[in-house]
């Protein structure tokens, strides 16, 4: 059964915690359970690229005594995705911190977090 | 009902989308062009034994630059947006507890030694200037809890960003004028392969980096930890 299998098992939680996330942004009402759910989604995505690079049997992309020069395009997982994701960690980082900023700016005007609340928006 | 039922079919119609992925998804057997080429050339061109590394500060070095500003663009709206404009040097509410304050003595200088040995061997081990950054933040927050010792400086953690991310174009620019590149690290010699001299200008721009971020984490959090019981 192929989808026991790591990279499958964690594409799979990376897609449905990507479900989970999106969800959340739609359905909650209160602004931190949102920021929340995009921080769930965030972290899907992280999930779902690292195991689209990940390669069966194969360790990582540092040359030490087990990977050696010459054969380490044969025995190491694809460096890429994982490069991409470390710099989108630390985005996720800046856009969460900005969120909650935002969110405190806004809980200090209106005195809530409930967007159903929020009248300037609607129209 | 009608809102409840839209997004049920909205999350039922992503998840048949992402269900679609998933069955076609496959786990590679072996590396793609790109990233056979790193793992040919990367170790003898740039001298990093962390391929990662070797990418995130060289190849696509660039973007790297960019990931920096974005953090500092965030850090400079985060003070901009909560600058109260009065200095005022609230006491916390309570007292801080004695397992807080003697921790803190003792884990600070492990933390800042930590971090500081994290970015410094980014280019061998796992890690580099973004988690040792990030644990410099974290001894910054562990110091601002505790409250013990000297105040942290704001002069000294705006000289630091700012020195960094001026060293670290400065670098960049270099490459283009010593070597073949914007961000090229052979500006330095490349030392034997997998020693901590090695890799070129790599170490230092790893350490740069990591200085800048963990400056623009501790000042996220110091600008956030000066509203803390602003609304009573």
């Amino acid at each position: 059964m192929k989808y026991f299998n790591i990279e499958y098992i964690s594409m799979a939680t990376g897609l449905f915690l990507f479900l989970v996330g999106l969800w959340g942004i739609i359905s909650q009402k209160n602004i931190i359970k949102i920021i929340i759910s995009f921080s769930v989604l965030d972290t899907s995505i992280h999930l779902i690229l690292v195991s689209i690079g990940y390669i069966r049997n194969k360790t990582a992309p540092i040359i030490d005594g087990v990977v050696s020069k010459t054969d380490a395009a044969t025995k190491i997982v694809d460096p890429l995705p994982q490069a991409l994701v470390l710099t989108a960690i630390v985005i996720g980082v800046g856009v969460t911190a900005l969120m909650l900023t935002y969110a405190l700016r806004m809980y200090s005007e209106n005195k809530t977090l409930e967007i159903n609340k929020y009248k300037s928006l609607k129209w | 009902m009608i809102r409840n039922s839209i997004l049920i079919l909205l999350i039922a119609g992503m998840a048949w989308i992402l269900f679609q992925e998933f069955s076609a998804y496959h786990g590679a057997d072996k590396l793609n062009s790109i990233s056979e080429y790193y793992a040919k050339n990367a170790p003898t061109e740039t001298g990093a034994a962390n391929l990662v590394t070797a990418i995130v500060v060289t190849y696509r070095g660039f973007d790297t630059l960019g990931e920096v500003t974005i953090l500092f663009l965030t850090a400079a709206i985060i003070g901009f947006m909560i600058s109260t404009g009065k200095k005022t040097d609230r006491k916390p509410e309570q007292s801080n507890s004695e397992l807080l304050e003697t921790a803190s003595n003792v884990l600070l200088p492990i933390l800042i030694l930590v971090g500081v040995y994290i970015f410094i061997n980014g280019h061998l081990t796992p890690g580099g200037g973004f988690l040792g950054g990030a644990v410099l933040a974290s001894a910054i927050i562990l110091w601002l809890m505790s409250a013990t010792g000297p105040k942290i400086s704001h002069a000294l953690l705006e000289v630091t960003e700012a020195f960094s991310g001026f060293g670290f174009v400065i670098l960049g620019v270099l490459g283009i004028v010593l070597a073949g590149g914007f961000l090229d690290n052979k500006i330095l010699h490349l030392g034997t392969f997998g020693t901590l001299l090695s890799a070129g200008a790599i170490p230092v721009i790893y350490s740069l980096i990591g200085l800048k971020v963990g400056a623009e984490l501790s000042k996220i959090i110091i600008v956030l930890n000066q509203t803390q019981g602003e609304e009573k």
